[in-house]
């Protein structure tokens, strides 16, 4: 097998990426045109680097070099490890929709046990018609190779005023090893509905993978959707996630990411805020240990007025490990009465741990009330004695305060089985420290 | 029979010596008041008996059942039954005061090798205790001691001594920042824990508490040692006379 090499800082370029995988990427002709004019464009800029200001603290070509070839199709042995990794990961009630190394597994997945309200079909499916998902309004390198290399993904559409009960889970599931995989979709949802997507990232015995996934959300008015995603890749792996969404007027929108695994992770989110009287709730946690590299990049667009925005992260730091939180907040010209927030906390529990935050306001309308703050510390000392002195043990008694400093994020979650859910992955994540 | 024997202790936090050999015997079931004007070391003793980081122990030792005590870390300690009860309780934002004591209790009855408490005994035995301290059940279930008044903060501890059946309790400083009806709850929480097997060390600047809490001996503490020692007619006659006399004797 080629591997192929992306263009990098010392000028290299080598497109084997794109032409060995060409045959296997789905889509009609019209499609193949939009897949090389995206993949041309990521050549022209190459991975991203520290000289590209949205990715100053994330640069892709010191921190991961080379992009990996697309995954082969997984044979029977890796379908069963996905299987148990399905059992192992599905939320109680919820459907299952799966992708195994970016490709949708029928089998795994719950697609006809879907609510009648819920459209569904593949990304492959809509790519022999039409390459309108394969294009989206921002310019960046990742983004324009996952317009090229996308090999599948789910297209959900859910009906005006469906309330739906179950939440639907999109599980992506790594199994092989040293590739790469590339998943789009879209999830849209109707006027006055109510829905709860979830998406979970796992390995299923794939290391040193890499995935580059790409969501396209939009919610119609009058709205009430949570959004909840769950990093959990394997320790050597890379994933880079893009998502953009339009809300639309009086809709509640509660985004939470947490990020547990992954040696380099990002979720870049274009949030835009295109209707009055919603209410965007964006918070997470980054439980980083080793030396994960793991980076939340939001642009919050508030585009029109009367609107709340509410962020929240947090980052838990052990090792020399290294939280990125770059949190942009647009204000236009006409989006008066705009309320926009952010909070970010780092909890460094060594040393050698480094965070990185960095808040930006760019605000064109004068009568609104935005701001954001900043921390990062340590563990306090005189509680850590406290509790120690009640009888805990260090470890535990780490553990009681940090699960109560990411609470502050995860407890924004509304549902109380999926926080639930969240805790655990929390309280997993503090037991292996201990 | 000796709980707690300090013998010629010596302490000192960053440069400065703050206890020059302090010696003190507490009995079996005792109740002793240590009294001593600002600055004399009686938190700096309550912290080290405690296990506190930043003090550093040049010289002598602290018995506990006959155990090094200063080989042991605060937690191990607490689970051989050493309780500090704080002149200012930390508040925890986002630990449940209900989870805090369950975890805390358990975790010490597991460094015993003992089974860990069943729930409906748990949540009984909060319950009986709370009730006798007037602590409402709502705020067990806030995090701990956040936005508890000064009064509720000491109750808090009162309530965790009364779950943990500590068998030394060092009282540092109970009364400050307590009005008199807050200190009477307080003490009456701290008098129905009184028995022959528990120990206790009244560390307060104020002959007031001991009112309440009364002790069976008082030592009096000035510029890092213990200068003198008597009974609970002692306090009285320091309340009188001011602390000044002892400051020439240490």
């Amino acid at each position: 097998m080629n591997v192929a090499v992306a263009k990098t800082g010392k000028g290299r370029a080598v497109s084997d990426l794109f032409t060995s995988a060409e045959g296997r990427l789905p889509g009609s002709p019209g499609v193949t045109a939009v897949r090389r004019e995206a993949f041309e464009t990521y050549e022209r800029l190459g991975l991203p680097h520290r000289r590209i200001e949205e990715w100053k603290y994330t640069d892709l070509r010191a921190l991961v070099g080379e992009v990996l070839p697309l995954a082969a199709a997984p044979d029977a042995a890796a379908l069963k490890r996905a299987a148990d990794a399905v059992k192992a990961h599905a939320i109680d009630g919820a459907r299952k929709l799966v992708l195994v190394d970016g490709v949708f597994a029928a089998d795994l997945s719950d697609a006809k046990a879907l609510a009648v309200e819920v459209g569904f079909k593949t990304l492959r499916e809509t790519l022999e018609k039409d390459a309108g998902l394969l294009k989206t309004a921002t310019v960046d390198a990742v983004i324009a190779l996952n317009a090229a290399m996308a090999t599948d993904g789910v297209v959900l559409s859910i009906a005006d005023g469906a309330q739906l009960s179950a939440p639907i889970q999109i599980i992506h599931i790594a199994t092989a090893a040293s590739a790469s995989a590339f998943s789009r979709s879209q999830v849209t949802i109707g006027k006055g509905s109510r829905a709860t997507i979830v998406e979970t990232f796992v390995a299923a015995g794939a290391t040193a993978y890499q995935i580059n996934d790409a969501v396209l959300v939009s919610v119609a008015d009058d709205s009430d959707v949570a959004y909840i995603r769950l990093m959990d890749d394997a320790p050597d792996a890379v994933n880079v996630t893009s998502q953009f969404v339009t809300i639309g007027a009086n809709v509640k929108y509660n985004f939470f990411n947490m990020t547990t695994g992954a040696a380099v992770s990002r979720l870049q989110g274009f949030i835009t805020l295109a209707g009055e009287g919603s209410e965007l709730s964006a918070n997470g946690v980054n439980l980083l240990k080793k030396t994960e590299h793991g980076d939340t990049t939001l642009v919050v667009d508030h585009a029109v007025p009367n609107c709340v925005s509410r962020e929240v992260f947090r980052a838990v730091l052990d090792d020399r490990a290294h939280s990125v939180f770059q949190g942009r907040i647009i204000v236009r010209p006409d989006a008066q009465k705009t309320d926009g927030k952010m909070m970010t906390r780092a909890l460094l529990l060594s040393d050698e741990a480094e965070a990185d935050n960095k808040p930006e306001l760019e605000i064109f309308a004068d009568d609104v009330s935005c701001g954001h703050g900043a921390t990062a510390g340590a563990l306090d000392d005189s509680l850590l004695f406290y509790l120690k002195a009640r009888g805990l043990p260090e470890k535990q008694a780490q553990a009681l305060l940090i699960q109560a400093f990411v609470g502050e994020a995860i407890e924004q979650i509304a549902d109380d089985g999926l926080r639930e859910h969240v805790i655990g992955i929390a309280e997993r994540w503090l037991e292996r420290r201990q | 029979m000796a709980l707690l024997e300090v013998k010629d202790l010596k302490v000192r936090v960053e440069e400065r010596e703050i206890l020059h050999g302090l010696t003190l015997t507490v009995n079996e079931g005792e109740i002793h008041a240590i009294m001593g004007p600002n600055g004399s070391g009686k938190s700096t003793l309550s912290h080290v008996i405690a296990g506190k980081p930043g003090y550093e122990v040049t010289d002598g030792q602290i018995l506990f059942k006959g155990e090094d005590l200063l080989e042991m870390s605060p937690d191990e300690r607490a689970a051989k039954g050493v309780f500090l009860a704080f002149q200012y309780p930390v508040e925890i934002p986002g630990v449940a005061t209900m989870n805090f004591l369950r975890t805390a209790l358990n975790a010490q009855r597991k460094a015993r090798g003992e089974d860990e408490f069943s729930t409906p005994d748990f949540l009984r035995k909060v319950r009986e205790v709370s009730k006798s301290l007037n602590i409402p059940q709502d705020m067990l279930k806030r995090g701990v001691n956040v936005g508890f008044s000064g009064g509720e903060k000491k109750r808090n501890e009162v309530l965790q001594m009364a779950l943990f059946e500590p068998s030394l309790c060092i009282l540092d400083e109970m009364d400050s920042g307590l009005d008199i009806d807050a200190l009477r709850i307080a003490a009456d929480g701290v008098n129905a824990l009184r028995s022959p097997k528990r120990s206790m060390v009244v560390i307060t600047h104020y002959q007031r508490l001991l009112n309440y809490i009364v002790p069976d001996v008082v030592h009096v503490m000035s510029k890092g040692r213990v200068v003198k020692s008597g009974g609970k007619e002692l306090a009285l006659e320091l309340e009188a006379s001011g602390y000044a006399q002892f400051e020439d004797a240490a």
